[in-house]
C-alpha cells in the first residue's frame, strides 16, 4: 500500500504559541519549543517525523504559519 | 524496507498541499494567540481565492478587535463606523452591483450597537454576505458584557456572572434574522477544530455563491473563542466554548435556500 509521508514547515517568527494545532494533530507531531521567538512566544516545532501531511494543523492555525508538504512513498 | 526519506525530498514545490493564502497579507495579525478571528479571516480569504474574486470583492471592516481587518485582507476594504457595516455594505452593493460585498463583524458591533442596521439590512434583503463572529464578549475593550454574553457568564462588567433578571437575556440574533423574509441563507458555524473549519469554509462558500443569485442576504455566524476576555488558555477556551456556548448557540444551518 502506498504510504503518505508529510512534513510541515512552521514560520517560527510569526507563531504565537497558542497550541491550538497540538490537539488537532492525529499523530502528535507538534510540540512546544523551549525556545522563544522574537516576540517572546514559545513557538511550536515538530517533535517527531510521523507526519502524514493531513493539513489539520495548518487548517486550525489562527495565524496561518504552517505550510504542509506531502509525498507518496511506494 | 523502510527507506529513510529526507525532509528536503518532501519539502518541494510539487509536494505542497497547504500554505497560507496570498489573499492574506504578510503582516502579523494583531489578534491574541489562539483567537478565532485569524482562522475566520483565513477561511473567508481562501473562499475568495478559490472563487477567483480577489479583484471583484469589497469587504467592510467593523469596529472591534477586527477593526484592522483591512490590514490583513489583501482585497479592497472599507472601514465603517461602529455597527454601521451593513449600511455601508448596502451602499457599496447598490453602487457596484457587479462586485461581491461582505461585512465582517463581531458581536459587539453587529448584535449591540448595530442591531438596527443589521436587522433592516436583512429585512430589506440586501444582496450581501454578513460574516458574524460571536464570542459572547467585548474583546477589544477589555472583556465587558455583550448582548450575546451567556447567563451566569463572568465578564469584567458582570463579575458575579450575568444575572438574567437584571441584565436581560442573551441575544440569539442569528435565529432572529432567519425569520426575516429578506435572508436567503442563515447558518451558524465554528472554527475551533479542523472539522469545524472545513464546514465553516463550505458555509462561507455557499454564502458567496448566493450573491450571484441576487435573491437576498446570506448570514454566516461563526461562534468563536475569546481566550483573553474569558481568562483562559486557547485550548481550554475552545473546550469551554464547546461545553457552554454550543448548547445556547447550536451549530448548523438555520435557513437554507434551494439551489
Amino acid at each position: 500500500m502506498a504510504k503518505m509521508k508529510g512534513d510541515i514547515v512552521i514560520d517560527i517568527d510569526k507563531c504565537k504559541g497558542c497550541e491550538v494545532c497540538i490537539p488537532a494533530c492525529p499523530v502528535d507531531v507538534i510540540g512546544v519549543s523551549k525556545n522563544v521567538n522574537g516576540k517572546g512566544y514559545n513557538y511550536v516545532e515538530t517533535v517527531n517525523d510521523e507526519c502524514t501531511g493531513c493539513t489539520n494543523c495548518a487548517v486550525v492555525c489562527p495565524d496561518g504559519v504552517i505550510t504542509v508538504y506531502r509525498k507518496k512513498i511506494e | 524496507m523502510d527507506t529513510v526519506i529526507k525532509k528536503e525530498d518532501i519539502r518541494k514545490p510539487e509536494n505542497l498541499v497547504y500554505k497560507k493564502t496570498p489573499l492574506l497579507t504578510d503582516k502579523v495579525m494583531s489578534y491574541c494567540p489562539g483567537c478565532g478571528h485569524g482562522t475566520a479571516h483565513r477561511v473567508v480569504m481562501e473562499v475568495l481565492e478559490e472563487m477567483g474574486l480577489q479583484d471583484k470583492t469589497i469587504g467592510i471592516a467593523p469596529v472591534g478587535c477586527s477593526v484592522l481587518a483591512y490590514e490583513f485582507m489583501n482585497i479592497d476594504m472599507q472601514q465603517a463606523a461602529h455597527g454601521r457595516a451593513p449600511a455601508v455594505a448596502t451602499a457599496v452593493k447598490r453602487l457596484f452591483p457587479e462586485k461581491f460585498v461582505f461585512t465582517y463583524q463581531g458581536d459587539g458591533d453587529l448584535a449591540a450597537i448595530g442591531t438596527a442596521e443589521t436587522i433592516h439590512a436583512c429585512n430589506r434583503g440586501e444582496n450581501i454576505v454578513i460574516i458574524f463572529i460571536n464570542n459572547g464578549i467585548y474583546g477589544m475593550t477589555g472583556g465587558q458584557m455583550a448582548p450575546t454574553t451567556l447567563p451566569n457568564m463572568k465578564s469584567s462588567t458582570s463579575p458575579y456572572g450575568r444575572d438574567v433578571a437584571t441584565m436581560g437575556n442573551p441575544l440569539r440574533i442569528t435565529e432572529l434574522v432567519a425569520q426575516l423574509p429578506g435572508t436567503l441563507y442563515v447558518t451558524r458555524q465554528a472554527v475551533h477544530t479542523p472539522v469545524a473549519v472545513r464546514k465553516a469554509k463550505k458555509a462561507v462558500r455557499k454564502a458567496f455563491e448566493n450573491q450571484k443569485l441576487n435573491k437576498g442576504l446570506s448570514f454566516v455566524e461563526i461562534v468563536s473563542n475569546c481566550n483573553s476576555g474569558w481568562k483562559m488558555t486557547p485550548n481550554v477556551a475552545n473546550q469551554w466554548m464547546v461545553d457552554n456556548m454550543f448548547p445556547y448557540y447550536p451549530l448548523g444551518d438555520i435557513k437554507v435556500n434551494e439551489d
